[in-house]
């Protein structure tokens, strides 16, 4: 073994077993090696936002015109909910938790997570909820149509009448994520505390494991509350309890308070681990270290603190009172402060630099501009008086899709480019990448931009029908929805072709700084044959120091640093 | 990368570097301004006190995000048109790590810039709050939000009973005990404060008038005081605005605005007028619905039957 080389490699890993890195079976099995678990959460997580993007687009077809022409009003109101439930549980939830999976061992030089088996019993579950949210439309009386707020009392209607409804399928699959997402959290947050690579102190530690561990924070602090509302809103639903039906003395908007207290630091578990992606990207890509790393590791776990205390911002046009709203505004716009020290540092890391546009960072740049405008809206949203014009309205849809797709979805789709050699070992084709890039750019901006000139003139939200005077900008955003449809298609052809036809890639080909760059393309199962001994930052670009002291792959490849 | 030390510290700044900066800021502020102006023409007639008072803050709020958002894509597409490594190019860029007091002023000058816009906000709700209750929890501590001695100074307004506004799935039925009327249209003197009290009888709901600029979740147990003050004549839209089931989309009416004279000649002619059942565009649909062989949709929760009113006026009636 000791001058061997990449073939050496091929070689080692034909052998039959099911873990093997060529043996496609593994992704189908209960697989606890933290890559094919990364893998088959983002497959399963792509699957959805297919299915939920065609929910989307038949809204957007319904929307072309002012009357409730295309679907029956029931439809929509299914479709709405089903839409933002299975983005965010379906979609965007196992999406990133698939990265970080794949990413956070590699990145701290650990051979895989603390907890591999419960890994995979936290992934698992997806394909379980999953399957009970699309069962959902088959039942007599369809999926839930309350929402993905699933406010009460409309929740608690149940017009068939039947013990078996959407809204109990949906409220099942609602607890039953937060009990999965608990899972991978509790893993992430030991993982990242016990199993860092000697040498790799805090602030050694990569700026995308600091917001993975950031996000799962919120997790653990925030899942409980939303687990415990789904399932008093399931009693209420199916044994008669009154916790929130204000018919029977309970209290409708205890429960939000509940959803809220989870559901708004969850924009941060989404966010964050797309700010981490952002700080890992624009270095690689610009040639220069990342701008003030300290500032932008510690504002994520400054973001963590401040998520718990913002949600009450969902509910100034509820019944909350003015000390609420007051103090809630305050913190909202507070978080603007650590956001805002990441946004100057990217552009600072950008500035000077020796800029490649290659697609992850046509993605990262996109996201970023799209994230900006977003931030924007949102400290806007932050004003009580202003957010009380525009709540519910479209343009609160408007700042949350810049959120959600512009960044978070361009993020991922950086993501997906950037470490696609590594996981797949193989090139993705550049101008497929750059195709898909200009449209989800071109789609993303004629599909929300409309969204907020709606909200201004008064369009609420969730609505199937609506005035003609909305028709213009309506026309606009469906427009722009079917090109975001379209823009998958180059997607999906660049990754199965290259995945299955791509030139081979180098363990390194982005000349990158990071663990994950020292080891072959993708990696061997357990990573690394020699734990690495970190010796330096994670962003030495320019620089020339060595990151690391020894040869993490063994004697297999020693062109490393 | 290790060319000899100039004898000038790069951190240094020239005058030139500083002037451009400064005209950057100047182009980038006059830009701002101006779209900070157009912001007012993007939102719907401003047709009470309160709408004043937000359409400045919005304008406030835009002229300060223009900025900052021109700032930052202006210098992000420099970067990306002239900053480029060329094609063979594979050397890093310069190993800058960070620069410590440009991190600390773009920590603090946000941190003030939050505190400006949050002081700013507090004192246009404040504002909007001497106006009219934008609350019903009135048992907890207002933090003086509304002193007293600032609300006494107020010009006396008649004392009128408030307009009960009744809404469930899915109609507006608007009720005054003085005359007792029952209307489907909101009617309202203008130049007074609007004094309504919000009933849910089912679910939630939204008491929403975009020419307003207010909106009120509408809480089923619970009676709700809201108050604005209508300041312009006309004819203006009335949304639900807190999702309510199936035909929420429909559940729209609308608020008349009018004279004190034209407002006692509406309720003199309304109370003149018998009972008589309204229009309502769920029912209407929903009945329509069995006409249909096969249902495309799922089953609904049942709209309530049409309104029985002195003065009924539709969905489709005209409005600003």
């Amino acid at each position: 073994m000791s001058n061997a080389s990449l073939d050496a490699i091929a070689a080692k890993s034909d052998q039959p077993f099911p873990g093997a890195p060529n043996n496609w079976r593994r992704f189908f099995s209960f697989s606890t090696d933290h890559k094919v678990i990364g893998i088959q959460y983002m497959v399963t997580a792509f699957v959805f936002f297919l299915i939920g993007g065609l929910l989307a687009m038949v809204m957007r077809g319904e929307l072309i015109t002012p009357e409730a022409d295309l679907v029956d009003r029931t439809v929509y109101n299914a479709l709405f909910t089903m839409h933002g439930t299975i983005m965010l549980f379906m979609w965007t939830f196992p999406m990133l938790n698939g990265l970080s999976n794949y990413l956070v061992p590699l990145m701290i030089g650990a051979r895989d997570m603390a907890f591999p088996r419960l890994n995979a019993a936290a992934f698992w579950l997806v394909p379980v909820f999953g399957t009970l949210l699309m069962a959902s439309f088959f039942v007599p009386g369809g999926p839930s149509q309350s929402g993905w707020w699933a406010y009460p009392p409309v929740s608690l209607q149940n017009p068939t009448g039947n013990l078996i409804n959407g809204q109990v399928l949906w409220l099942l699959a609602v607890a039953l994520s937060g009990v999965s997402s608990i899972m991978g959290a509790v893993n992430f947050v030991t993982t990242i505390f016990r199993m860092r690579a000697p040498g790799m102190g805090w602030f050694r530690m990569p700026a995308f494991c600091w917001t993975v561990l950031s996000a799962q924070m919120i997790q653990l602090f925030g899942l409980p509350s939303l687990t415990a509302g789904a399932v008093m809103l399931l009693l209420d639903l199916t044994a008669g309890t009154s916790f929130f039906d204000p018919a029977k003395g309970g209290d409708p908007v205890l429960y939000q308070h509940f959803f809220w207290f989870y559901s708004h630091p969850a924009v941060y578990v989404i966010i964050l681990p797309i700010f981490g992606t952002f700080s890992e990207v624009f270095p690689v890509y610009a040639r220069k270290p990342l701008f003030g790393y300290r500032f932008v590791v510690v504002s994520s776990v400054i973001i963590t603190v401040l998520s718990a205390m913002v949600w009450v911002h969902h509910m100034f046009a509820s019944g909350t009172p003015s000390w609420m709203r007051m103090l809630f505004m305050f913190s909202t716009m507070l978080i603007s402060v650590p956001t805002g020290v990441k946004v100057f540092a990217w552009v600072a890391t950008v500035w000077g630099g020796k800029l490649r546009l290659d697609t992850p960072m046509l993605f990262a740049l996109g996201g970023l501009v799209c994230f900006l405008f977003a931030g924007i809206t949102g400290v806007m949203l932050g004003a009580v008086p202003f957010d009380i014009h525009v709540n519910n309205t479209y343009f609160v849809v408007g700042h949350f899709h810049y959120v959600i797709y512009g960044a978070t979805v361009m993020g991922i789709y950086a993501a997906i480019y950037h470490w696609f050699p590594k996981m797949t070992g193989h090139m993705y084709y550049e101008g497929l990448g750059k195709l898909h890039f200009a449209l989800t750019f071109i789609g993303v901006n004629l599909n929300f931009f409309p969204m907020h000139p709606l909200g201004l003139m008064g369009m609420p939200r969730r609505v199937s029908s609506y005035d003609p005077e909305f028709a213009y900008w309506n026309v606009i955003a469906s427009l722009g929805g079917f090109l975001l449809g379209v823009s998958t298609l180059p997607f999906i052809l660049n990754i199965v072709s290259s995945w299955v036809l791509g030139k081979r890639a180098p363990a390194n080909p982005w000349n990158a700084i990071g663990l994950e760059w020292l080891i072959p393309s993708p990696p061997p199962v357990e990573n690394f044959e020699e734990i690495p001994i970190v010796v330096s930052g994670p962003y030495g670009y320019g620089s020339n120091e060595s990151l690391v002291s020894n040869n993490p792959a063994g004697e297999l490849i020693s062109e490393h640093s | 990368m290790t060319t000899p030390t100039t004898p000038k510290k790069p951190r240094s700044l020239s005058f030139r570097t500083v002037a451009q900066l400064v005209a950057l800021a100047i182009a980038d502020a006059a830009i701002s301004l101006w779209v900070g102006r157009q912001a007012y023409l993007w939102m719907p007639p401003q047709a009470s006190a309160e709408a004043v008072l937000v359409d400045d803050l919005f304008g406030f709020l835009t002229t300060i995000g223009s900025f900052i958002f021109l700032g930052v894509t202006t210098a992000l597409l420099y970067s990306v048109l002239f900053q480029r490594a060329d094609k063979y190019d594979i050397s890093d860029g310069p190993p800058v790590e960070g620069n410590l007091l440009v991190e600390i002023l773009w920590t603090t000058i946000p941190l003030g810039l939050v505190i400006w816009i949050a002081t700013y906000s507090y004192q246009i709700y404040d504002q909007m709050a001497i106006l009219g209750p934008m609350e019903h929890m009135n048992h907890v501590p207002q933090l003086g939000l509304m002193p007293p001695a600032e609300a006494a100074t107020l010009p006396a307004v008649p004392e009128r009973t408030p307009i009960e506004v009744h809404v469930r799935q899915w109609a507006w039925e608007f009720r005054y005990p003085d005359q007792n009327i029952v209307s489907t249209e909101l009617h309202l003197p203008v130049n007074e404060r609007a004094r309504l009290k919000l009933i849910s009888e089912d679910v939630l709901h939204g008491f929403y008038v975009p020419a307003f600029r207010v909106k009120q979740d509408v809480i089923p147990g619970s009676t709700i005081d809201f108050g604005f003050m209508p300041i312009r004549e006309g004819r203006y839209r009335l949304r639900d605005s807190d999702y309510s089931g199936t035909y929420f989309a429909a559940n729209q009416g609308v608020v008349v605005v009018e004279s004190e004279e034209a407002y006692q000649q509406w309720l003199a002619d309304a109370a003149a007028q018998p009972l008589t059942e309204a229009d309502n565009r769920a029912f209407r649909e929903f009945t329509k619905l069995g006409d249909r062989p096969i249902s495309a949709g799922w089953k609904t929760v049942e709209p309530a039957p049409p309104p029985r009113v002195n003065f009924a006026s539709s969905e489709e009636d005209s409005y600003e």
